[in-house]
């Protein structure tokens, strides 16, 4: 029943679906085949994980039907969409972490033995691992595993229950090269198995390397189904973003007085690790000075100590000669510092509170949104109105929720935000990551536009494109020291990756 | 002649201090079971009251003979109260510490309206003591331990064996626990949340409903107001103490019930020391139970503190938190 390779295995036709009052999809049609991988593409917010939940039963559908080897389904819930072979494995992983890999895997599994040892679940588990070539420490517990061990778990559960129908969601966003390399590899040999993969990303050049055939999503609507052969890079980027916008950044070099001067600063980590050490670096008004480095070598406890958000161990923070490291957090935003951080959800705003609120999560104690004890609502309400427009944040209104919006929205209202709130120095963590092309021009017109007001700009980043593309000059960062310091005329990218990866910069120069 | 007293006052220490345990056992027992699921259920001591009342109105008023029939009753009624509060908490989404506190609060006075005719009213349909006769009778040690009524054995043994293997060794405790500790997780498995944490509140309320049926069907036995006496606190204690393990529950519940037992016969026997009163040191034994539910809950905080997992006496990761699938 598998194999030729033009039968479809699932269709989707005219699927539409809302939340809150915006739509995700609408009347989208979609069809997969078995034996091939199918990527769907599309930026965030496109609805690619939308149209993938109703086809796995996790949401329903307002209208439309889902058709399995030609016979219509109708799925009130996951259990119903694995009965009829489709499973899905999230870009959040849904394992129990406390359990077992082997436990793990037999749960809400039917076929698992009423009376269980944890020797009987280790036993079946090796012998399904065997034959499905992918294996993981049965016995270990899943908070002990690597993201890519997790990832493999889930695979296996799904397929575990005889899932003919694999929906990868946004499967490389959390692995390392070689883990994605060797996911590839995966995805291959269970195609050419005669599964049906269904594979959402928004990386092109995994779309190349690895899909069949793709769709490209844009906005809740289908662009286009076609074969992956013969497509390129550049047109499937058209589709998924409408319209070719690339951003010119024109570099400068700024001399003069330093605005924000680390000296010999040693600060720790979450586990009491010393995680910089001595280090000295700073930055001027009107640049943006990069961060390049791979991501925990310190990079996130620097924008921490500068906000204040983090105790110093030694060493000393001033911006424009004035002592940073003794203010409380809300002194340093009162000055002029702006902080963009790299835990969105977590550190920039409250999920449950609405849009409102988040936008005057910094000032609204100051005189422009109160009076007494009272806030100015109406003054809020303007405001957040005004920072909606402006930072193009997709909302319902400003009364809705900040965690009814996509993440790239949340991403802009909090980028504006704190670009408002920095006069003097913007701290930027991350900045545009996880967001889709356009949504991260934006970020970046940003932060430009406030270099270009005389502003001093960090820009921590992992994405060493988007360093040299922005970075007046460039830091690189190694295990909480500054390996160099470069300006972006001279920053030569084999350079800095080797600085990158701790080679001294004696070493690199030879 | 000392030793005499002091051995006599401690096996009716024991003697108390079990079947008064039983009551929070159960309860315990109960709780732990919906919090397994993630459904804390704050109101025991509510359906400790409505259990009671209704195994009083079964015997007084309905002329129920049997002590089990009445228990069921009173138990038929706690899981009507549970099933109220597992709609609002589960389908409705309600917060469970609110809803919870409704529920201690209205059940308390629920059973105290509908007692109101019957205080002080002996009891006569009673759960009957074990006991096999012969040359173990007369010895108090052995009746201070054994000898007890079947609701006592059914608490302390078959009840946590019986979860235990459920919750361990069974494919339904693995769903079961994986509900309470992340349901997300067990939603994409095809476990339904919603009606085994609805399931599973209910039948916990039917379990605190029979410690409350058992307090006055053996314990006290009659109906008084206010009868739980904050047994349904204590038993919220004793599932932290046992770090949500049905056998550790049963160490707690006898801990605790020693403190209830020693708060009572210390009052009864006007006990004092000699820089405390008889009426301070009531109070202070009052207090214990809670400051070493206290300690319990900071011990495993602090090792947390100190950087070393204790994931074996850890919450379900969702307690307390209402599950909808479609939230983003």
């Amino acid at each position: 029943m598998t194999g030729d390779g033009t039968r479809p295995s699932v269709e989707a036709r005219g699927i539409s679906k809302a939340f809150g009052g915006v739509a995700a999809l609408d009347a989208v049609d979609f069809e997969v085949r078995w034996s091939e991988v199918h990527a769907l593409v599309g930026e965030n917010g496109a609805g690619k994980t939308t149209l993938c939940n109703i086809l796995a039963g996790i949401y329903r559908a307002d209208a439309g039907q889902v058709l399995v080897d030609g016979a219509e389904r109708d799925f009130r819930s996951p259990a119903h969409a694995i009965d009829a072979g489709i499973g899905m494995v999230h870009q959040h992983f849904r394992l129990v972490e406390p359990m077992t890999v082997a436990e793990n895997i037999h749960l809400g599994w039917p076929e698992t033995p009423g009376v269980v040892s944890q020797r009987a679940l280790v036993d079946r588990t090796e012998q399904f691992m065997g034959e499905m070539g992918l294996h993981v420490d049965p016995t270990a517990r899943i908070w002990q595993l690597s993201v890519g061990e997790q990832q493999r778990v889930e695979i296996l559960r799904v397929l575990a229950r005889g899932a003919r129908v694999l929906i990868l969601d946004e499967p490389t966003a959390v692995l390392t090269a070689k883990e994605a390399d060797d996911l590839f590899r995966v995805i291959r040999e269970l195609a050419a198995s005669g599964l049906s993969i269904i594979f959402i990303t928004h990386k092109l050049r995994e779309v190349l390397a690895v899909s069949d055939r793709l769709t490209v999503l844009r906005q809740g609507v289908r662009e286009i189904t076609r074969p992956t052969e013969g497509a390129t890079a550049s047109e499937i980027a058209r589709l998924m973003t409408g319209e070719e916008r690339v951003l010119d950044v024109e570099h400068r070099t700024v001399t003069g007085q330093a605005a924000l001067e680390l000296k010999g600063v040693s600060a720790l980590n979450d586990r009491g690790i010393e995680a910089l050490h001595d280090l000295d670096l700073t930055v001027r008004s009107g640049e943006i000075l990069g961060i390049a480095g791979v991501s925990g070598n310190g990079q996130s406890e620097l924008a921490e100590v500068i906000c204040a958000l983090r105790p110093l161990q030694s060493g000393s923070i001033t911006l424009d000669g004035a002592d940073l490291a003794s203010l409380s957090v809300r002194a340093v935003t009162d000055i002029g510092v702006g902080h963009i951080p790299e835990d969105r959800i977590g550190m920039g705003m409250v999920l449950s509170a609405p849009v409102k609120d988040n936008a005057v999560l910094h000032n609204y104690w100051t005189e422009e949104f109160s009076q007494g004890l009272t806030l100015d609502r109406q003054g809020v309400i303007n405001f957040a109105k005004q920072l909606v427009e402006t930072a193009r944040v997709q909302t319902r209104s400003v009364f809705s929720t900040a965690g009814q919006m996509s993440g790239g929205n949340q991403q802009r209202l909090v980028a504006r935000r704190e670009a408002l709130a920095a006069d003097r120095l913007l701290v930027a963590a991350h900045p545009t990551r996880g967001l889709d092309v356009n949504a991260a021009q934006e970020v970046r017109s940003t932060l430009i536009d406030k270099r270009d007001s005389g502003c001093a700009v960090l820009l921590i980043s992992d994405d060493l494109d988007e360093v040299l593309l922005m970075g007046d000059r460039i830091a690189v960062m190694y295990e909480g020291r500054i390996m160099g310091v470069f300006d972006s005329a001279d920053a030569d990218r084999e350079h800095i990756g080797l600085l990158m990866g701790g080679h001294s910069a004696v070493e690199a120069a030879s | 002649m000392i030793l005499a007293i002091i051995e006599n006052a401690f096996l009716s220490l024991i003697g108390s201090a079990i079947p008064a345990s039983a009551v929070v056992m159960l309860a315990a027992t109960g709780a732990m079971l919906g919090e397994r699921v993630g459904v804390l259920n704050l109101g025991q001591e509510g359906l400790i009251g409505i259990g009671a009342v209704y195994s009083v109105i079964a015997v007084l008023s309905w002329g129920v003979e049997s002590p089990w029939l009445a228990m069921l009753i009173g138990m038929i009624a706690a899981a009507v109260a549970g099933l109220i509060f597992a709609v609002c908490v589960v389908a409705f989404r309600a917060s469970q510490v609110l809803v919870g506190l409704a529920l201690a609060l209205g059940g308390i006075g629920l059973s105290n309206q509908l007692g109101t005719n019957r205080n002080g009213t002996p009891i006569q349909t009673l759960f009957r003591e074990v006991n096999p006769g012969g040359i173990l009778d007369n010895h108090d040690a052995v009746s201070a331990f054994l000898f007890h009524d079947p609701v006592v054995y059914i608490a302390y043994i078959g009840l946590p064996v019986v979860l235990w293997f459920v919750l361990f060794r069974t494919r339904h405790g693995m769903n079961m626990r994986a509900v309470g500790e992340n349901p997300a997780a067990a939603d994409a498995v095809g476990v339904s949340v919603t009606g085994w944490r609805i399931f599973y509140s209910v039948l916990g309320a039917a379990l605190t409903g029979a410690g409350g049926a058992y307090m006055v069907l053996s314990f006290t036995p009659t109906w008084s107001p206010d009868i739980a006496r904050g047994r349904g606190w204590v038993a919220l204690a004793v599932v932290i103490f046992a770090g949500w393990r049905p056998g550790w529950a049963v160490a707690g519940a006898l801990l605790y019930g020693s403190m209830i037992s020693l708060d009572t016969t210390a009052q009864a026997r006007g006990w004092g020391l000699p820089f405390m009163g008889a009426s301070d040191l009531s109070f202070f034994l009052s207090m214990l139970p809670y400051v070493v539910t206290l300690v319990a809950i900071l011990i495993p905080a602090g090792a947390v503190k100190l950087g070393r997992r204790v994931r074996s006496t850890a919450a379900p990761a969702a307690l307390a938190i209402p599950y909808s699938r479609e939230e983003r």
